[in-house]
């Protein structure tokens, strides 16, 4: 029934529509599509205005470029809005509940993207004469402290650009103080369950990686490591809290085995967050540990980086530290941009310039705002969630570790086994409800591994909705209703994509249709 | 504390729940003597309005140099960055999203590297590009890593006209491996030759175009003389809106281009983040690192994207994966692709012509001034010249008059008498004539 106005007095009791209709421009409401930005644009129009170039003699040395770069042209308002489409089709934390494990994806606060954009700060050229950038080098040097103090360690390198790169700056730092001794060591130990950039990390630093089994409990097998651990080894590379979401019970003892064998001890501070004002890594024996600034300092992790990963060392590695980093004396900061004096036994430069500052700017502002509390608030409220979620889930889904966790709950597959459900059926499931998945298959040492970190910045509201979703989910795929797992996601952007195609024939860039006629089938666009 | 939802009465609630007294029940797998009682010896947590004003006060300590003249350059440069692209990057769905794991709420990001993978592959003149590295030196250094797997050669020959710091990069990251460079000098006013260095044994040779000097080459002769010996081409272009104006490095025959893209849509941001360019021909694709995003097709038939050729990476080949790097430069890639979108071909090329003419016009000024001596006999938006004094010294007195001068070559390449007095000078569309008098008659009287 419909008023004078045309409005309905009552709730429509019609069956639903059916969603796969297809409308005729493909877009359905408020979900919009935009295509390429090549097949977007009109020769002559303009994105950015300028000002007209002096005509003047060129200096290009005769390399002037002569035929057309390909580019698109588009206007402004054009561009706009094909990134705010395209930005619609995301998830993102901002949005919604995220529990990648091992990824922590925390709240972002805002007031870290104001001061990063401060002039003065975001805008500075890295060549500018230091004495010109001295609360750029102050504020570098703030940031260290903190970090020295939270892991309980003499020194920082701070140039790693991320993650990865800090193990290359730990592992580097580890054969060049071998190599400084005299000693060739060839082997490092890496638990099964590492993250695959530490195995990575350790082949590009010319060692032989032996991997070392898990324990039942979860933890690394001592007896198998005691077993690895001799003279040639050149140290460990333990992620603690590890990946399965639990603190290595045995931690000191590692550290004193490896030291015992003239090893050193790297610690991946990938789940650093789990142990905030708990606990500092520096108490535990540690000789390198990278932190992830755009994990456990919120720095965003825009779609995949940029991120931040400085490496805290103990005094045994830090003459190794790569170069630059920030003194301070009597005339203020400065930097050691070269091998020599304070630097000499430095194993080099990681990157151009003094490290990720656009990162640093963002981790001190959210190390400000929370302060020694704070800090220690969110491994507890991190922590308390991850166990929160476990509980939650444990009579649904088998934890394949018991006890308490840390920052992330894992479990298993082993309740679908039959159901003609997987993990990734049950992700995809989730992204209809509104999630985006847990880590899935990982870490290794677990079947069908799903790996749920909330951290802090989740609400109980949030996490008992999430966990009365994932019940719902795991009652369904055990009553049989398999079709639906199989068919999820049915409200995302995008149905399931053929990833195998993808790879068997790679389509790595548009080529215009005029020039695909000429061009080698694999490069030309499918559609 | 603002950012973490928890009362004290939920805490508990959730402890009962849970089955546990107390929150230190959460922590008893750490070693009971590690485990600290109180709290770390920091500030305690600080209102939003407080941090602001901390950072105000850094901030007010450093020079800005959009605040001055600047002609600051060495691999960095000074652009005018349009304002929807910092706009977008803001937006939440890409400023808080994860690397693209799940393709199907990821389409925002996916398309968006796709077509950064595309332009980046047509300003340098190259069939592939990848999702991004963190910067131009790690790209490099990658670059020559990757040279070394396809050829199966271990020697790669670097430039003596490198970015020092590239050179660097890769001689860090080559140290342990079985890989080794040999290094050119600096050729500064001569022209460098490579024959004596291309042989059988060489995976590669590195160049960068403008050259850390500034000057450009044509290095289709190089190219052919490398493919002879059966070596790759590496080019390095560490200022990318030369491409608008110049031979992409795909025509002179380049085998890998590892760029900068800061220039392009990406702050200053004092060195960091940048984002990383690598670009090389399709043959090479599955010796390449980092993350391609590729196109397919979503079970009805809709174009969609997803990240591809993973099996070369840590995630899945662990110790046999061709980089370690997972985390890239995402977002700055992002910003990189906003800002050409919104250039364009007819946007770059304009630009590209902008900064050399107004590169030339202050080449024409500087040259006028007594003592001072172009070194360049090409150039596009930066060049060096010889001062009749120390450069260090000069640009600190510069510094004083509040005018950030160009870079001393000595502060890259130190210890090296003939470096001394050489200044690299760098002017983009963002200097005005008034900048580039007051420069001139500053540097006039320091002289």
């Amino acid at each position: 029934m419909l008023n004078n106005k045309g409005r309905p007095t009552q709730p429509t009791t019609q069956s639903e529509p059916d969603v796969s209709i297809d409308t005729f421009t493909g877009n359905k409401g408020l979900e919009l599509e935009s295509p390429l930005i090549f097949e977007q644009g009109v020769p002559g129009r303009v994105g950015v205005d300028m000002a007209d170039p002096e005509p003047v003699k060129s200096r290009l040395g005769g390399l002037e470029r002569k035929g057309p770069i390909g580019l698109p042209d588009l206007s402004e308002p054009q561009v706009l809005r094909h990134f705010v489409r395209l930005s619609r089709q995301n998830y993102a934390i901002d949005a919604g509940f995220y529990p990648l494990g091992s990824c922590t994806m925390k709240h972002n606060p805002r007031i870290n993207e104001k001061v990063a954009r401060l002039a003065g700060l975001g805008d500075l050229h890295p060549m500018q004469p230091t004495s010109t950038v001295q609360g750029a080098l102050e504020l570098i040097n703030s940031l260290a402290h903190w970090l020295k103090t939270i892991t309980g360690m003499p020194a920082v390198a701070m140039s790693p650009a991320a993650g990865a790169h800090g193990e290359l700056c730990g592992v580097m730092a580890i054969r060049a103080a071998h190599e400084a001794k005299g000693e060739s060591r060839t082997r490092i130990l890496v638990p099964e369950s590492a993250h695959g950039t530490n195995p990575a990390t350790a082949a590009l630093c010319g060692y032989k990686v032996d991997s070392v089994p898990a324990r039942k409990d979860g933890r690394m097998d001592m007896d198998a490591f005691a077993e690895k651990l001799g003279p040639d080894v050149a140290g460990v590379m333990l992620t603690n809290p590890n990946t399965c979401g639990l603190f290595e019970t045995d931690v000191k003892k590692i550290a004193d085995m490896v030291h015992e064998v003239g090893g050193y001890f790297y610690c991946d501070g990938a789940n650093l967050n789990a142990i905030l004002g708990r606990v500092r890594p520096g108490d535990l024996g540690v000789d390198a540990m990278h932190i992830n600034l755009h994990k456990t300092f919120s720095t965003p992790h825009g779609g995949g980086g940029p991120g931040a990963g400085p490496v805290v060392l103990s005094d045994a590695l830090a003459p190794f530290a790569p170069i630059p980093f920030v003194t301070h004396g009597e005339n203020g900061f400065d930097l050691v941009e070269q091998k020599s004096g304070a630097a000499a036994q430095s194993f080099g430069r990681m990157k151009g310039y003094h490290g990720q500052m656009g990162m640093f700017i963002r981790a001190l502002a959210y190390m400000q705002s929370h302060g020694a509390d704070g800090l220690r608030q969110i491994a507890e409220d991190a922590v308390l969630n991850a166990n929160y979620i476990r509980v939650g889930l444990q009579d649904k889904l088998n934890s394949p570790f018991s006890g308490i966790c840390m920052h992330e709950a894992l479990f298993d597959d082993s309740t679908l086994k039959g159901t003609g459900v997987t993990t990734l059926d049950l992700a995809k499931a989730m992204i209809d409800e509104g999630y985006h998945p847990m880590t899935m298959y990982f870490p290794l040492v677990v079947h069908g591994a799903m790996l749920i970190e909330p951290t802090e910045s989740e609400s109980r509201q949030t996490l008992d909705q999430f966990i009365g979703a994932m019940r719902h989910l795991l009652d369904k795929a055990t009553a049989g209703e398999t079709e639906y797992f199989l068919s999820a996601p049915l409200f995302a952007p995008r149905r399931r994509l053929d990833e195998t195609g993808a790879a068997r024939n790679p389509v790595l860039r548009w080529v215009s249709p005029e020039a695909t006629d000429n061009e080698d089938a694999s490069l030309s666009a499918a559609s | 504390m603002r950012y973490m939802p928890h009362t004290p009465n939920e805490r508990e609630e959730m402890l009962a729940k849970i089955g546990i007294g107390s929150i230190d029940d959460l922590f008893t797998d750490i070693p009971e003597e590690a485990r600290l009682g109180g709290l770390l010896d920091l500030p305690l947590h600080e209102s939003e309005m407080v941090v602001e004003k901390n950072f105000r006060k850094l901030a007010a300590k450093n020079l800005s140099p959009y605040s001055v003249p600047c002609f600051l350059g060495a691999g960095a440069y000074q652009h005018h960055v349009p304002s929807v692209a910092d706009h977008i990057i803001q937006r939440s769905e890409f400023l808080t999203s994860y690397t693209p794991y799940q393709p199907e709420i990821s389409q925002g990001t996916l398309q968006a590297l796709f077509e950064f993978q595309t332009q980046v592959a047509l300003i340098t003149g190259m069939e592939v590009a990848n999702a991004s590295m963190y910067d131009g030196a790690t790209s490099c250094a990658e670059a020559v890593l990757m040279a070394c797997r396809v050829t199966r050669r271990k020697k790669a020959v670097i430039s003596g006209n490198l970015h020092p710091h590239y050179r660097d990069v890769t001689h860090t990251t080559l140290q342990f491996t079985e890989f080794e460079t040999i290094d050119l000098p600096p050729a500064v006013t001569v022209e460098e030759r490579f024959d004596d260095y291309i042989n059988s044994d060489i995976a590669c040779v590195v160049v960068q175009n403008p050259d850390f000097f500034g000057r450009l080459d044509d290095l289709t002769a190089l190219a052919d003389k490398c493919h002879d010996a059966g070596a790759l081409l590496v080019v390095v272009v560490n200022e990318v809106v030369s491409l608008g104006a110049v031979k992409s490095p795909g025509e002179m025959g380049a085998d890998i281009v590892a760029g900068e893209g800061q220039s392009i849509g990406v702050p200053l941001s004092f060195g960091g983040p940048y984002v990383g360019l690598l670009a090389t021909r399709q043959k090479f694709v599955r010796q390449m690192p980092g993350r391609l995003c590729g196109q397919t097709v979503d079970q009805n038939g809709k174009r969609g994207f997803v990240l591809t050729l993973s099996t070369r990476e840590q995630h899945i080949r662990r110790e046999k994966a061709t980089s370690n790097i997972c985390t890239n430069a995402g977002l700055c890639s992002l910003a990189f692709t906003i800002h050409m979108s919104l250039l364009g071909e007819s946007g770059l090329t304009k630009l590209a012509s902008l900064n050399h003419s107004q590169a030339v016009i202050l080449a024409e000024k500087l040259e006028e001034l007594e003592g001072v001596e172009l070194l360049n006999t090409s150039f596009f938006n930066e060049f060096t010249i010889r001062l009749p004094m120390n450069a260090t010294t000069a640009i600190e007195k510069l510094g004083e008059k509040g005018i950030l001068g160009g870079v001393p070559v000595s502060r890259l390449i130190p210890d090296d008498p003939d470096m001394a007095n050489l200044l690299l000078v760098a002017a983009t569309e963002t200097c005005t004539t008034s900048d580039m008098d007051e420069f001139v008659a500053a540097l006039k009287e320091v002289l």
